[in-house]
């Protein structure tokens, strides 16, 4: 660079600089410290590092804003918003079966949850009861939704730490899962596919032989992913130790989910607080001990196992009946407030919905998993690379859409 | 007619440096891809041409009419100049790699490298090294941050496998006392001994300081698609970026025709001292060589399918507290192996068997540990977990 740009862009700086503080004076700030000086060489100087939201492996556009020394991460700081819709707003203009489409696009790799959620919150206002058809049904969907999710969680973690063969894998396993969707309810991704009081459809003939062939071939395709990663060494070396938190501070942030689980805190909305028909199903809630990056990933696979070994229950407890319950042609829940929540992929999703009569809500109020999640977000990261951050993104399992909704 | 003599220089620096490179490079591209897709139960691409065999072409086209961009508050010149410092070097290094023995056209005898320095070892340390310069430079000179820590990473990357790499390689000079690639090849022919054997250990540590000399996985971190944006060459777009590429691959295939020259005998076929296998010296020693190479190459891919990342600390730990003791400890056993039977290769022999024994016992020991901590976790997991 010659003499003449250099001074070209430190003329450019300055400009900008002066601008900067004649808007600050304006708007009645201090005026910021003069530009910082040149640094000796043994002077850390810290960078501002702009993280997305254009960015590979933010998993959608949350922007952190980073303050590094090298690659060390000193703060960071998430800044999110760029996909708000506000679904909770549209909720209250809108009829309660309105309302679950909207749901589909708030955690829309699970979309089925979301419907469950919102589905259950409207139930419990109205106090209908809902068909043991409909019940196993849903679990059905609910825990291949759980499926779906932990396949996208576990190949593009995978791909942001550099291990791309385990996402093709899993992509491959997802897609069938969409099929057994598309065949249920016609849509892939968002799907729509509950009902107040039940359930839309009735199950097509020969929907559960397929998908008792596609679980009982499952745990063999997990090994598959498990080959490629669990005794990995440097799988172990990158997640083993990275953002550690203890079971306390977990309950503290409230965080939920395979977080909570992979600190040591058995605490499943399934087991805990049991909806549809979760209480007389076998199944064990897998936790870890040293709350970690690695410990996460074990709880996860270990989570998919054991939802394959629920939708095998429920297949085989399904009998002929009834796919919706006793609900009023236009919906008006009594004036009354209640929270329902369920075990969603990322944790505890919850509704809040109160209702002042009329046939829409007053305020729907979402407990979104991967919101609360991610404020952990800075506490984990501090202290690690940048290399670790990319981990940890992976590990809270944040979908943007639920984030900002 | 006699054509004079530098007119088979000629013909070599075009036939070899210029076109081998490409042509391989070609195909590696789209074997990688392909490769990968297989390891990856998907295609892989397979539109452009029949099976695919002509998307070379087709991404070079995009790349050659792509526009070429130089963000506004770049270095100019060093941004310019960093793709030509990252592919110019490893051109260059291919001169000295013997890829087969002298061939005979007409009446003349004409060598299958282009020139056979007696320094070629070091002249190719040398210029690979060079090659890390493009990277760094590049990733400075976009003036984008994580171009800089792109090009901060492959400085530290340099440093920390520049070393082992060239203590690993000392180890085979003191077999051979010479620096000469051809020479290399010679004595391997003389003694029935590929310096594989005795020198696994040097073999290990060449390798895996080759993979991270050019940025390939587990070891691509200045790269780093899914932390760095793709790093240094984030700025760099059109003819420019495909330079990065050419010199990255280039890079590979020099790591591997070193390997093959030093480790695996060259042109060499396999088991020179056996009678029965005598039929396969029918087999052109230039087949034999890119046989070898292939096979490297393929490790690379493999590699790419298979690993994880390494972290930037955890790599430069493995470089200084595995990579280097473990070479000094290799030169130090060599040099007496050597020296315990003078003038003769019985020493580099009982090396090779104890060295042979090791990883083998090594091997099976780390499938034990496997096995062992495979149990521990599954004890650990909630039971049942059968379907």
């Amino acid at each position: 660079m010659s003499d003449e740009k250099i001074s070209q862009a430190e003329r450019d700086e300055a400009a900008d600089f002066a601008e900067r503080a004649k808007a600050g004076a304006a708007a009645g700030l201090e005026a910021p410290g003069a530009p910082p000086e040149a640094h000796t060489l043994f002077d850390v100087q810290e960078m501002e590092l702009n993280f997305g939201p254009q960015h590979p492996s933010t998993h959608g556009v949350l922007r952190l804003v980073l303050r590094v020394d090298g690659e060390k991460i000193l703060e960071a700081k998430p800044d999110m918003g760029y996909l708000h819709r506000g679904t909770e707003k549209l909720f209250e203009t809108e009829t309660y079966p309105m309302g679950i489409p909207h749901t589909d696009r708030m955690d829309y790799v699970a979309a089925a949850t979301n419907n469950h959620a919102f589905c259950l919150a409207v139930e419990k206002l109205l106090g209908v009861e809902i068909p043991r058809r409909a019940q196993l049904i849903r679990v059905i969907l609910d825990e291949l939704q759980r499926l779906s999710s932990h396949l996208v969680w576990l190949g593009t973690s995978g791909i942001d730490l550099g291990a791309v063969t385990p996402f093709w894998y899993a992509f491959r396993e997802r897609e069938q899962i969409l099929d057994f969707f598309e065949e249920y309810c016609g849509a892939r991704l968002t799907l729509n596919c509950m009902r107040i009081g039940g359930l839309p459809f009735d199950l097509t003939p020969g929907w559960t032989e397929r998908v008792s062939e596609f679980i009982s071939d499952l745990p063999t395709r997990i090994d598959d992913y498990e080959q490629l990663l669990t005794d990995n060494r440097i799988w172990k070396k990158r997640t083993v130790g990275i953002g550690v938190i203890s079971a306390e501070e977990c309950v503290e942030w409230g965080l939920t989910g395979p977080i909570l689980r992979g600190s040591g805190l058995e605490w499943d909305l399934r087991r805990a607080q049991p909806y549809e028909c979760y209480d007389e199903l076998d199944f064990v809630v897998p936790t870890r001990q040293n709350g970690d990056t690695y410990d996460r990933y074990i709880v996860r696979v270990q989570e998919m196992r054991q939802s394959a070994r629920i939708i095998r229950q429920c297949l085989e407890r399904l009998e002929a009946g009834e796919i919706r319950g006793k609900v009023p042609r236009v919906i008006k829940p009594p004036a009354d407030e209640v929270y329902a929540s369920i075990e969603s992929p990322k944790g505890e999703l919850g509704f809040y919905c109160v209702s002042n009569g009329s046939n829409k809500p007053y305020r729907m109020h979402v407990r979104p998993p991967s919101f609360i999640n991610l404020q952990a977000l800075p506490r984990l990261a501090k202290g690690h690379l940048v290399s670790d951050l990319v981990a940890l993104i992976g590990t809270i399992d944040i979908v943007l859409g639920e984030v900002d909704r | 007619m006699t054509l004079p003599a530098e007119f088979w220089t000629y013909l070599k620096v075009v036939l070899l440096v210029a076109t081998v490179p490409a042509i391989v490079g070609f195909v590696i591209v789209l074997a990688e891809r392909r490769i990968m897709g297989f390891m990856q139960a998907r295609l892989g691409p397979n539109r452009v041409g029949p099976e695919g065999t002509l998307q070379g072409l087709a991404d070079l086209l995009k790349l050659v009419t792509k526009e070429d961009i130089t963000p506004a508050r770049a270095e100019k010149a060093v941004h310019f100049l960093a793709p030509v410092l990252a592919v110019i070097p490893a051109l260059t290094a291919l001169a000295v790699i013997p890829f087969g023995p002298p061939v005979r056209i007409g009446k003349t005898l004409v060598p299958l490298w282009v020139a056979d320095v007696n320094i070629g070892l070091l002249f190719l340390l040398a210029l690979t090294s060079i090659g890390v310069y493009g990277i760094i430079l590049g990733g400075w000179s976009s003036n984008n941050k994580y171009s800089l820590l792109g090009g901060l990473r492959s400085a530290a990357q340099l440093v920390s496998y520049e070393v082992p790499m060239g203590l690993a390689l000392v180890s085979i000079l003191l077999m051979t006392r010479s620096l000469s690639l051809v020479e290399i090849v010679r004595r391997q022919e003389s003694t029935h001994l590929w310096f594989v054997f005795p020198g696994l250990v040097a073999f290990f540590i060449y390798f895996v300081s080759g993979v991270a000399e050019t940025n390939r996985n587990p070891f691509d971190l200045p790269e780093a698609e899914s932390e760095l944006v793709s790093g240094f060459n984030t700025e760099y777009s059109g003819v420019k970026f495909a330079f990065f590429f050419l010199g990255e691959y280039t890079g590979m295939i020099i790591i591997s025709c070193v390997a093959v020259t030093v480790f695996l005998g060259g042109w060499l076929p396999p088991f020179p001292n056996v009678k029965a296998l005598e039929f396969l010296w029918q087999v052109p020693p230039v087949l034999w060589f890119f046989a070898k190479v292939g096979a490297f190459l393929f490790a690379y891919i493999w590699f790419r399918s298979t690993f994880p990342r390494y972290r930037f600390d955890q790599l430069m730990a493995l470089g200084w507290k595995w990579l280097i003791p473990m070479a000094l400890a290799n030169i130090l056993i060599v040099a007496f192996a050597i020296l315990l039977f003078p003038g003769r290769t019985t020493g580099l022999v009982w090396l090779a068997w104890i060295f042979g024994g090791l990883f083998v016992a090594m091997f099976f020991l780390a499938k034990l540990r496997q096995k062992l901590t495979r149990r521990e976790r599954l004890a650990a997991e909630p039971h049942p977990v059968e379907v």
